[in-house]
């Protein structure tokens, strides 16, 4: 365990009260909380260094190009891959999105499909449901247990029927089970299929190497690991990155322009057309130093004996239901509550009633729909951790749950 | 806590509502849903000489939902649709009276939608949905 009332000071969002209470912050899977070093730097860089970057050759323009690129191979160093292999979109979903439609779309023949699985979040599902509008593309998907589990037997017998391209999730952000990346890369390897990762919610959580991996295109997003929003990472292998076509148009992405023609730029200014991010760029690279001075392996550590603490728990309180299995879990839990009578508690009644006691869980379908109607639920609560959380903050949601479900049977009309 | 919103009225409502259940053959039914949350709100009623004989809703979802839909439902029996079909959104708000959050706005509109569909369904008119959204 972290000691979690120092790293809490790194944070100034805690001094802040929510309806008199402390916050309890249990939502970092939709985006984590920034420490101190992240929000200064974002001022510092307007304070100090404010330039477009590739574009002069005065002071602050090489400074402002120094610090951005200082992060991709920050970022290269993080994953174990080469820094030209890093892209810097907007968020994962648009590093979805530009796979999609750069690289997978140029490929499709008729009669192609593309692999998908059934925990995938809404930005893994509807670029290729848009592809397949656009070209008619079928898209099969690698069936989930009731538990969460993946059935690799399946996703075997799938991957011989050679998909044009496999994309699935590190981490599932409703069941919180993480699937065997390894063995799923080499899997579609042996079929010659390619993969694409979507690694946002592990990311954050475990050290991960993507030579190791072995996979081809990897993504996630800068704001859920304590980096700022706007930023977000494609990494793809430099042959495969050669082969993508360019995504957006502008500058930067060309060395030579004409009134009739083009030149396009090398991996990875292909991908980077027009003013990036420069600042949150920049910031995310204080992220990517904060990550690794508490260190991947103590963060991992930390999250999952808060995870299996919480779930232990809150998997004793009467009338819930936890989806998932507590094995080849981290980061999060999705339950929902009932009544006696089994009458569901709606998971918006469940937060707002948690947040009047400052704590702050995400209620809804997490932007993964088809996984919700599949479990057969109209919504979910979802408590996700991240190293500024304590057994005590598990402790008070406990308490503040069985609370709840007492006041929806009638129970607390004296308290 | 948040006394106002989950105050022991609003909840006793939800726990018993007075106006829950199915019509047999109902003249017009509709059913709507808020995509955000996940809830249903399902209205029955039956019209003689223009007024709602019978009516009554179901589904499922929050408690500012489902105790909006009971509190709408509670007056308009024997009521003249014409006068509910201009019931309007300041009407309903002030039914529940407490402070809502604009997110939490579409759960308590979500009957008064449904039961102006009902209605102008009823009557053959198109309704501005948008304004309900």
């Amino acid at each position: 365990m972290l000691a979690v009332n120092k790293i809490k000071k790194d944070f100034p969002i805690f001094k802040r009260k929510i309806n008199r209470h402390n916050l309890i912050y249990f939502d970092s899977a939709a985006t984590s909380q920034k420490p101190k070093v992240v929000i200064r730097s974002i001022s510092d860089f307007y304070s100090k260094h404010n330039a477009n970057i590739n574009r002069g050759i005065h002071t602050l323009s090489e400074e402002s190009t120094m610090l951005y690129e200082g992060t991709r191979n920050k970022v290269a160093k993080f994953i174990n891959s080469k820094p030209e292999e890093i892209i810097f979109t907007k968020n994962a979903t648009e590093s979805i999105n530009l796979v999609v439609r750069s690289f997978v779309r140029p490929l499709l023949k008729n009669g192609d499909f593309i692999l998908l699985t059934e925990t995938e979040h809404h930005a893994n599902l509807i670029p290729w449901l848009m592809l397949a509008e656009k070209t008619g593309v079928k898209i099969k998907y690698v069936p989930v247990d009731s538990n969460g589990i993946l059935d690799y037997k399946e996703a075997e017998k799938l991957l011989s029927e050679k998909p044009k391209f496999f994309s699935f999730t590190y981490l599932s952000n409703v069941l919180g089970t993480i699937n065997n990346a390894k063995k799923l890369t080499f899997l579609a390897h042996k079929y010659n299929v390619s993969v694409l990762i979507d690694a946002c919610q592990f990311v954050p959580h475990m050290k991960i190497d993507v030579k190791n991996l072995d996979c081809d295109f990897l993504v996630f997003s800068s704001h859920k690991m304590f980096g700022p929003d706007g930023v977000g990472v494609l990494f793809g292998k430099l042959d495969l990155l050669k082969m993508t076509e360019p995504f957006l148009g502008g500058g930067d992405m060309v060395v030579e322009a004409y009134y009739d023609k083009f030149v396009i730029n090398n991996v990875p200014n292909k991908f980077e057309a027009g003013t990036p991010n420069i600042s949150g760029v920049v910031a995310f690279g204080n992220a990517l130093d904060y990550l690794n001075k508490i260190g991947m392996n103590n963060i991992e550590n930390h999250d999952k004996t808060i995870v299996n603490y919480a779930f232990d728990k809150i998997s004793k309180i009467k009338n819930i239901d936890i989806y998932g299995a507590k094995s080849s879990r981290c980061a999060l839990i999705s339950f929902n509550l009932f009544t006696n009578s089994r009458k569901l508690i709606h998971p918006h009644d469940v937060s707002a009633i948690l947040d009047s006691f400052g704590i702050a869980i995400r209620a809804g379908h997490h932007c993964c729909m088809p996984l919700h109607l599949k479990l057969n639920i109209p919504a979910s609560c979802r408590v996700s951790f991240y190293i500024y959380n304590s057994k005590n903050e598990i402790n008070f949601l406990v308490k503040k749950l069985e609370y709840i479900i007492k006041m929806f049977n009638g129970g607390v009309k004296n308290e | 806590m948040n006394d106002e919103l989950y105050n022991e009225i609003i909840l006793e409502c939800y726990r018993n509502p007075n106006n829950f259940g199915n019509l047999k053959n109902p003249d017009i039914s509709f059913k709507d849903y808020n995509p955000l949350c996940g809830d249903i709100i399902k209205i029955d009623m039956n019209i003689q000489d223009n007024n709602i004989c019978d009516i009554c809703f179901s589904g499922s979802g929050c408690v500012i939902s489902q105790v909006c839909a009971d509190l709408l439902l509670n007056n308009l029996k024997n009521k003249n649709i014409k006068d509910v079909k201009n019931i309007d959104k300041n009407e309903m708000l002030k039914l529940i009276n407490v402070e809502l959050s604009p997110l939490r706005m579409k759960c308590a509109l979500l009957s008064l939608k449904v039961l102006k569909m009902c209605i102008y369904n009823y009557l053959g008119e198109k309704l501005e949905v948008n304004k309900y959204d």
